[in-house]
């Protein structure tokens, strides 16, 4: 049997919004992953200390506050210095499309917006992880 | 004929018939409605409603530092706006300053930067505090910003006593649905009575809290759900008012509500309607209060942020008319209508004038606000009033159940409730039960955005940062750090901790200092992460 998937949904920053965080955490781990959300207010850090302590195969962050541009880069740094570079990292959230291009351009797998269906979500994981 | 589809419920699930007859209402018209501005109110808290005065055009808007906002603030009530309202970026909200290092990345992003007292003094130049009133979204750190505010007042030349404004100050809801706590539930309340008892004293026409729905709406509760959860916070705060010694009708008068205005027109029309009348009935009959003026349930209104989609954005124009339009047969007291652009960013200039005039097109030009609560009466709406009503009752017994709202809330039940609701709905919408347009239905292959948005200046984090750090130098540190150790042993104490933070603001110390000091003493609150 193989491995069940492991991914860590976590809000990194200030932001309380935490309606889509939950709703994909759900919707993940009833496609079969599994699943732990770190809740809220986390810093880049704590995030990716859980991401090494639950020995997670993806990270999926979500983002309301504006601040994508700081916290993706300063998560995937902290992956990489800590050994977990080979980590995927995706998310979602209020970010524009030229943000987002230049996001995936530093690495991130994919940004998911508003409206992004979740069955969209579930099937692109299982592909990279096919 | 066939139907088109199988099942009609509104946005909340609430079933709804073909047609209403006399068959399902059971009203009887003094008891259950009243005129408008005569209990339970139902009907409106003003005998004259907008014929008096059309509804206050209040736009939340902030962005940058204080500068950039206050330019935004003129151009809207260069552009006919009636009110203003603050939006706090994520630092300023969670209590920490500009320069902290929880504050990266997030400094003036998603609403305007405030650390000190200076910058409220450049957020409002030029504008008269005594001649305007003006709504703080603002929360854990209410008390703070409040102190900011009314010393700006004072600087101006204002008497307290004349100054009206609204903090928002709804703790409840932050551990329900908006997750921008600082300290822990009781703490918490104790800052809050203190709010409460100082302005009845102080700035008697100030709205001491702003009990929130719409957060809670916006996190993916049904119309019900945000009707009784938020009802419920509000008899919790006259509870712990009442508890705290105070005379419920020295401080009842100033709670007003802030609802959601979502996209089902009906349903959201029959939520303010059973709002009033709940309300007035426990205010009456439960709480005690002897002075009419304390039975009035008045709100403040959003369209829904929620409702917007970032496909084909400028059809949210449409949605957030439609939205406000149900505010305004819901009586509302003020609104704000959301711009086309707030799913992907903060709005433009552009974006915010078109939504400014969505609001004077429905007051000036439609009709609408011609006469009273021009629904009542309608089989449906009565019998959709009476369902939010009756759904509303149901959830008090459950709460009741817990032992009240902070019990409900340490069991999660709320964000439970919550969570399942917003999960059921994007499950309708994603296998299609739910239609919305542009997302599911009527797509546009390979769409590309035709409009433009705001960019916030990077540059804003630095400038806030060194603007703290010179401020720190400069101000007296005698005076700084005496009215630090008088803020410290008040919250040790039991004074009313208003006028020690009105000192430490005085003395330019900065809100993540005079947090900071507080949470040394009242701790911290930490969720449990459910989903």
């Amino acid at each position: 049997m193989p491995r069940v998937i492991r991914i860590l949904i976590a809000k990194p920053g200030l932001d309380g919004h935490d309606r889509g965080a939950k709703v994909v955490a759900r919707a993940l781990s009833e496609a079969g992953f599994e699943v732990i959300y770190s809740g809220l207010h986390q810093t880049p850090e704590q995030v990716a200390e859980t991401a090494v302590q639950e020995d997670v195969d993806a990270v999926g962050l979500s983002i309301l506050s504006g601040a994508h541009m700081t916290l993706f880069p300063e998560v995937q740094r902290l992956l990489v210095e800590s050994g977990a570079g080979d980590v995927m990292l995706f998310g979602g959230g209020i970010i524009p499309e030229e943000d987002i291009a230049a996001l995936k351009a530093q690495g991130v797998a994919e940004i998911f917006t508003p409206g992004a269906p979740l069955a969209e979500i579930v099937s692109f994981i299982r592909k990279k992880f096919a | 004929m066939a139907q088109e589809r199988k099942e009609f419920n509104s946005i909340s699930g609430v079933p709804i018939k073909p047609l209403y007859t006399p068959e399902d209402v059971d009203i009887d018209y003094d008891r259950d409605l009243g005129n408008p501005g005569q209990y339970p109110y139902t009907r409106g808290i003003h005998s004259d409603m907008y014929r008096g005065r059309v509804w206050t055009m209040r736009q939340f808007s902030g962005f940058g530092d204080a500068d950039d906002t206050n330019q935004r603030y003129k151009f809207l009530l260069g552009r006919g706006t009636t009110g203003l309202s603050v939006a706090f970026d994520m630092p300023t909200i969670m209590g920490f300053d500009s320069d902290s290092p929880r504050a990266l990345g997030e400094v003036g992003v998603c609403g305007v930067a405030i650390d000190s007292l200076q910058d409220m003094e450049r957020l409002f130049a030029d504008i008269p505090l005594k001649d305007i009133t003006t709504s703080m979204t603002i929360n854990g750190p209410a008390s703070v910003l409040l102190a900011f505010y009314l010393c700006v007042g004072s600087e101006q030349g204002a008497n307290w006593r004349e100054l009206g404004g609204t903090i928002q100050n709804d703790i409840l809801k932050e551990y329900i649905a908006q997750n921008s706590w600082i300290f822990p539930p009781r703490p918490s309340l104790r800052i809050i009575t203190d709010i409460m008892d100082f302005c009845s004293r102080e700035v008697p026409l100030w709205n001491t809290i702003s009990i929130s729905g719409y957060h809670i709406r916006e996190a993916g509760s049904t119309a019900a759900q945000e009707l009784a959860f938020t009802l419920a916070d509000g008899m919790a705060y006259v509870e712990a008012g009442i508890a705290a010694g105070l005379d419920v009708d020295s401080f009842a008068q100033r709670l007003s509500f802030f609802f959601n205005a979502h996209i089902d027109l009906f349903e959201e029309i029959a939520k303010y309607r059973a709002a009033r009348r709940i309300w007035a009935r426990f205010m009456k009959e439960k709480a005690g209060a002897r002075d009419e003026r304390s039975w009035l349930l008045r709100f403040h209104t959003q369209t829904a942020g929620c409702s917007l989609t970032a496909q084909q954005p400028e059809n949210n124009i449409v949605r957030t008319a439609c939205e406000a339009l149900s505010a305004v047969l819901g009586g509302t007291q003020s609104l704000h209508t959301n711009s086309m652009d707030e799913v992907l960013a903060l709005p433009t200039e552009k974006a915010v004038e078109i939504a400014l005039r969505t609001q004077q097109v429905i007051a000036y030009e439609t009709g609408v606000a011609n006469t009273i609560d021009p629904l009542a009466g309608s089989y449906f709406v009565e019998a959709l009033t009476d369902e939010m009503e009756a759904q509303a009752e149901d959830y008090f017994r459950r709460i009741e159940e817990f032992g009240g709202v902070l019990e409900a809330i340490d069991a999660g039940f709320f964000q439970r409730e919550i969570a399942y609701a917003a999960y059921r709905y994007q499950k309708e919408v994603e296998r299609g039960d739910r239609i919305v347009v542009g997302v599911n239905r009527f797509q546009v292959d390979g769409e590309e955005l035709a409009i433009e948005l705001l960019k916030v200046d990077p540059a804003v984090e630095k400038r806030q940062q060194e603007r703290v750090a010179e401020l720190r130098a400069s101000r007296s540190q005698a005076k700084a750090s005496c009215a630090l150790t008088a803020l410290k042993a008040g919250a040790q104490g039991d004074a009313n901790l208003m006028p020690l933070i009105i000192d430490c603001a005085r003395a330019y110390l900065t809100e993540g200092e005079i947090i900071q000091t507080l949470k040394d003493v009242f701790g911290e609150y930490r969720e449990v992460p459910i989903f």
